[in-house]
């Protein structure tokens, strides 16, 4: 088996293809780096991943004499890696039979040090206004590798800041390291090429080009690619210090390309969202739509309190009052309960269940499917054709668990029913869940003619031609605000878990299906993945995967 | 015996740029017998036998770089013919395309011939006017004379000479920066490997040669190697990795000479003989504190500095083959140029003007690169104000020590060259940057020069 040494450390790498820094972080040593980046190309200019390299080969270490850039350096049957850390390391691994005279790591250390001392001289050093500090990569790696203290006396470069280059993204232009990583994002990923670097030498600079703003859809992930404070979102500047946000693992409900996420949030509230890297799910990035989206959950709109109409008027609803609409839909001749695919495997699971029980022949529907122009392919070419391979798809498909819904629907009634071909049908009583994140896929899928059902529960988030029928609105929750699994588009399934709580007088959705069932006590996603488990074994994997990982294919039926 | 000049044989003669005159002495003759009498593999393997090395500044073994092209590729292979000349104080490329383009265009096509090439490039610096326009006038007259284009002769063989003018960068003469400068895109080097024998332009096989190169292929292809091989210095046997310096080399003298001059010497000839014999000496009848022996980024010798063992002679008798400036600590011979600067000018001056260009010019990738030149230009501009600390020349020392590829941090080898001059005119001169440091005096021409702030 092909075997690499990183600080003495022997790691079988396969068949596999890898550079320095891959093979270390598979030893478990982190090579610090900046313009390396696993979705973008190579340009080994940052050279802050520097290491030291030679080759085992009968019982002997050559290493080569200089230090060399991990990130661009492939290694091969019998290479050995000497990082910084190399003092570091386990001491309980046997040394490598280095020459005598060589002091591993001794190199690399100072011209790491060094790499931070150049990145520093013309660095703004502004750290306590700088909404990076705390998950910045120049602080860390200063504090981690870098020199003590600044031998520079002269006059900082001081370019003027760009907060014009975008609409969304402000440049700190003094506090660029020049890695050049949102340059070659928006050239290799999104492929609009907005961002370039102008100047020569230590005037370099980023930029946009005259008159062409950095405005793309996947714009916003070069302030994730950012690794200092460079650049910013102008939705989350100044707004939190990053160390009081608490960060979950969600996925995004935006479109069915169902983005893997971190959720960072304080004192239950959203403040912003940021990619998880998944291969399974969308890769690295995620899209600005969904990115800067989330604003919904704290929107004043949203309806936080259950309300029942009274001779016209709306008051506000009882909890209380549950049993009883419960009995009415039940009585109900013709009744309807909508599924809507905002609703995670769980919560469709456990509502289509409890309205099975409580009304015998209760037709499930597919609540209305958002769709929105065409999926939208990535990288593009200058005149915006999309181009293959294709690195990133937001899809027209604007709601993150159809797949998941209809897989529920076809166990329990053995067929998808749409919302469309149910509207127009008489019914007596009609029980709609949404949590759409606006009402306008809801109005588009109501008829203009529409005769109300006598008994109309609506559970969403904002009012809509339909809830302004209803008889009773019932207050949703949003993805941020669950447990839960969604199938994304191409059938895989992601666990997540509650980022933020609710308002205190939303009843959740997996809740509502536990109290309609006559279940007694609180609701959990556990007992319902177990209930899952036995019924649909596509999803036995939830009972036993810890949430939120990299997420799990499932091979659903196609309906 | 006086050395009769090879290279520059024609320069200044009456219809020295015409084809008929280039026909006239024997020209273009050498190409047509190589179409006719000889594979491309003989020409790569004469040409790696003569032991020529590039005259670009790194002086990589000609034929050896041709070999390492891609056996049997099904094409295209590039050629692109470095005439960027950018290097401070050098000029011996434009003598030949200004006047020999002939000589030049006849190297490219028996080079082009040899690596399989149908198609070269010419990347010229945009301030060479005269040299475009000889050059363009020397390719339209070969296209109408039917020694461009298809089927040469007969012989199948096709090449097309493309000239590309360059917009001003000095990064652009390094070979992977001039590659990226010809597909359109901003002169940033790429990282190697792959080299572009294996991947360069387009992506595809290609060659990079300089100009002087490409005459020197004329010549070894005309005249054989035992004639390359008569000139020159042989292999140092103390030294392994030398593979000689033959051949004639054209020198340009620049600085405080009395006669700055391209000249044409057999590889090897003294600083001192240069400067004294053919430079005319140090003007003003000053005596010569340092010499570049090969642009700005070789370093500093030091004109007084005994060599040690050497009885009597200093780092101003060191010859100037690809292995005589290693020896005093210089990076090599690089492109063969050497600067002169007299006794009554101040090193502190010169390092400060070394380091505006170094940090203008930096491409700006890498960062120790474009940080280190900054800094050392910060630092020599303090040091010419009178404001310099002791400290400062350790910390340029450190710097330029530690930028380059030698050392490993950088892509390309411009930081090698910024940090050369920094670091030996420091460990040279030493005492006169301490001299200054301590009486604070201000450099007399510190009020002219102003920082370049610009890009
Ligand atoms: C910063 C830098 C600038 C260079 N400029 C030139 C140049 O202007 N002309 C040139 O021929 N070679 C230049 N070179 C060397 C080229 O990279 C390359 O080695 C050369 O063109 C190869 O040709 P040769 O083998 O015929 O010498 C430069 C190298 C560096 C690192
Ligand atoms: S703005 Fe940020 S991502 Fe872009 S080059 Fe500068 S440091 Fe790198
Ligand atoms: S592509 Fe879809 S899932 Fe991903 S961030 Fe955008 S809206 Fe969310
Ligand atoms: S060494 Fe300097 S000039 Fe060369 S690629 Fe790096 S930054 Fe550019
Ligand atoms: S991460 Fe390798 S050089 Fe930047």
């Amino acid at each position: 088996m092909p075997t690499v040494y990183v600080n003495d450390k022997p790691v079988e790498i396969g068949t596999e293809k890898l550079n320095c820094v891959q093979v270390a972080a598979k030893a478990g040593v982190e090579i610090p780096h900046y313009c390396y980046h696993p979705a973008l190309s190579v340009v080994a200019s940052c050279r802050m991943c520097l290491i030291e390299m030679g080759d085992l080969k009968d019982g002997k270490v050559t290493m080569q004499p200089k230090v060399l850039p991990g990130c661009q350096t492939p290694v091969k049957d019998g290479s050995v890696i000497v990082t910084g850390d190399y003092a570091k390391r386990d001491a309980a691994t046997k040394a490598l039979p280095y020459d005598a005279a060589y002091k591993p790591g001794e190199k690399t250390q100072k011209a790491q040090a060094d790499t931070l001392e150049g990145l520093l001289l013309n660095h703004p050093l502004d750290c306590p206004v700088c909404d990076k500090a705390g998950e910045c990569k120049l602080q860390d790696y200063s504090f981690q590798y870098g020199h003590g203290e600044s031998r520079m006396v002269d006059t900082k470069n001081t370019p003027a800041n760009k907060p014009e280059i975008s609409s969304k993204i402000t440049l700190f232009t003094d506090r660029c390291i020049l890695c050049t990583r949102c340059v070659r994002f928006t050239r290799e990923i999104s492929g609009t090429s907005e961002l370039q670097v102008v100047g020569r030498g230590h005037h370099e600079e980023i930029d946009v080009f005259p008159g062409y703003p950095l405005e793309n859809k996947l714009s916003g992930n070069v302030v994730d690619l950012c690794p200092v404070g460079a650049l910013g979102s102008k939705d989350f500047l100044y707004t939190q210090r990053v160390w009081y946000l608490k960060t979950t693992d969600n996925v995004c409900a935006g479109c069915s390309t169902g983005c893997s996420i971190h959720t960072d949030a304080n004192k239950d509230i959203v403040y912003r969202l940021r990619p998880r890297p998944n291969p399974a799910a969308q890769g690295d990035f995620m899209c600005d739509e969904g990115r800067w989206g989330y604003h919904y959950t704290n929107s004043p709109d949203r309806i936080t309190r259950p309300l029942s109409r009274e001779n016209g008027a709306l008051r506000p609803f009882d909890w209380a009052g549950l049993a009883k609409l419960k009995e009415s839909f039940g009585a109900a001749k013709k009744a309807v309960a909508v599924l809507s695919p905002f609703l995670t495997v769980e919560e469709a699971y456990r509502l289509g269940t409890a309205f099975q029980s409580i009304h015998k022949d209760v037709r499930l529907v597919l609540g209305p499917v958002p769709v929105v122009g065409e999926d939208d392919l990535y990288p593009k070419d200058v005149k915006g054709r999309a181009v293959t391979p294709t690195k990133f798809i937001i899809h027209a498909e604007k709601c993150p668990n159809r797949r998941g819904v209809e897989s529920v629907l076809q166990k329990l009634q053995g067929e998808v029913i749409a919302f469309a071909s149910a509207v127009n049908q008489p019914m007596d009583a009609l029980w709609f869940t949404g949590g759409y994140p606006n009402a306008d896929a809801v109005n588009a899928a109501m008829p203009d003619n529409w005769t109300a059902a006598k008994l109309l529960v609506v559970q969403d988030l904002f009012h809509s031609k339909l809830m302004k029928a209803a008889t009773t609105i019932l207050p949703a929750t949003t993805a941020f605000e669950k447990d839960g699994t969604f199938v994304n588009h191409s059938g895989l399934a992601q666990s997540f878990v509650k980022a933020i709580k609710a308002p205190v007088e939303v009843r959740s959705e997996l809740q509502l299906g536990y109290d309609l069932a006559g279940k007694k006590g609180l609701a959990t996603v556990a007992a319902v993945r177990k209930d899952l488990a036995k019924e649909m074994p596509q999803y036995a994997s939830l009972e036993v995967v810890a949430p939120a990982k990299a997420g799990s294919r499932l091979e659903l039926a196609t309906v | 015996m006086p050395f009769e000049p090879i290279l520059l044989a024609r320069i200044n003669k009456p219809n020295s740029i015409q084809l008929n005159g280039y026909r006239a002495d024997g020209g273009y003759a050498t190409f047509e017998r190589a179409l006719r009498e000889k594979q491309p593999l003989e020409v790569v393997t004469q040409v790696k036998d003569s032991g020529l090395r590039g005259r670009g500044g790194a002086g990589f073994p000609t034929g050896l770089k041709w070999t390492f092209l891609p056996k049997d590729h099904p094409g295209p292979i590039y050629l692109c013919i470095n005439a960027d000349e950018s290097e401070p104080c050098t000029y011996n490329n434009r003598i030949l395309m200004e006047k020999d383009p002939h000589q030049v265009l006849e190297g490219i096509m028996i080079s082009s011939y040899a690596i399989r090439s149908e198609c070269a490039y010419f990347y010229i610096r945009y301030e060479y006017g005269d040299a475009y326009r000889n050059l363009q006038a020397a390719i339209d007259e070969c296209y109408a004379a039917g020694l461009l284009g298809k089927n040469i002769h007969g012989s199948g063989f096709n090449l097309d000479i493309y000239i590309h003018r360059g917009a001003g960068a000095y990064i652009c003469g390094e070979e992977t920066g001039l590659i990226e400068s010809i597909e359109g895109k901003r002169a940033w080097p790429r990282i190697k490997p792959p080299f572009p024998a294996i991947e360069g332009a387009f992506r595809k096989p290609t060659i990079v040669n300089n100009v002087e190169t490409m005459a020197c292929v004329t010549q070894i292809l005309r005249r054989g190697n035992d004639w390359f091989k008569s000139m020159g210095v042989p292999p140092d046997p103390k030294n392994p990795r030398d593979a000689g310096s033959y051949g004639p080399k054209l020198y340009t003298i620049a600085g405080h000479v009395n006669e700055p001059k391209c000249v044409e010497l057999p590889m090897g000839v003294t600083i001192r003989e240069l400067v004294e014999k053919h430079g005319g000496g140090v003007w003003k009848g000053r005596k010569a504190k340092s010499v570049n022996p090969g642009g700005l980024s070789m370093g500093f010798a030091k004109c007084d500095l005994a060599l040690k063992g050497e009885d009597g002679k200093t780092e101003y008798d060191i010859p100037l083959d690809f292995n005589g400036p290693g020896k005093i600590g210089c990076l090599g011979l690089g492109t063969a140029a050497i600067t002169v600067i007299d006794d009554q000018t101040s090193m502190v001056d010169v390092l400060h003007n070394v380091c505006q260009f170094f940090s203008h010019e930096s491409c700006g990738q890498c960062t120790p690169c474009r940080e280190g030149t900054g800094w050392m230009l910060k630092i020599t501009d303090r040091l010419r104000r009178g404001q310099g600390r002791r400290e400062d020349l350790d910390v340029l020392v450190d710097v330029a020590d530690r930028i380059g590829m030698m050392p490993g941090t950088t892509i390309c080898g411009l930081a090698d060259g910024a940090g050369w001059p920094v670091k030996t005119a420091i460990r040279k001169f030493r005492q006169e940057f301490e001299d200054v440091i301590r009486s604070g005096a201000k450099s007399v021409h510190s009020k002219s020069l102003q920082l370049v702030d610009a890009h």
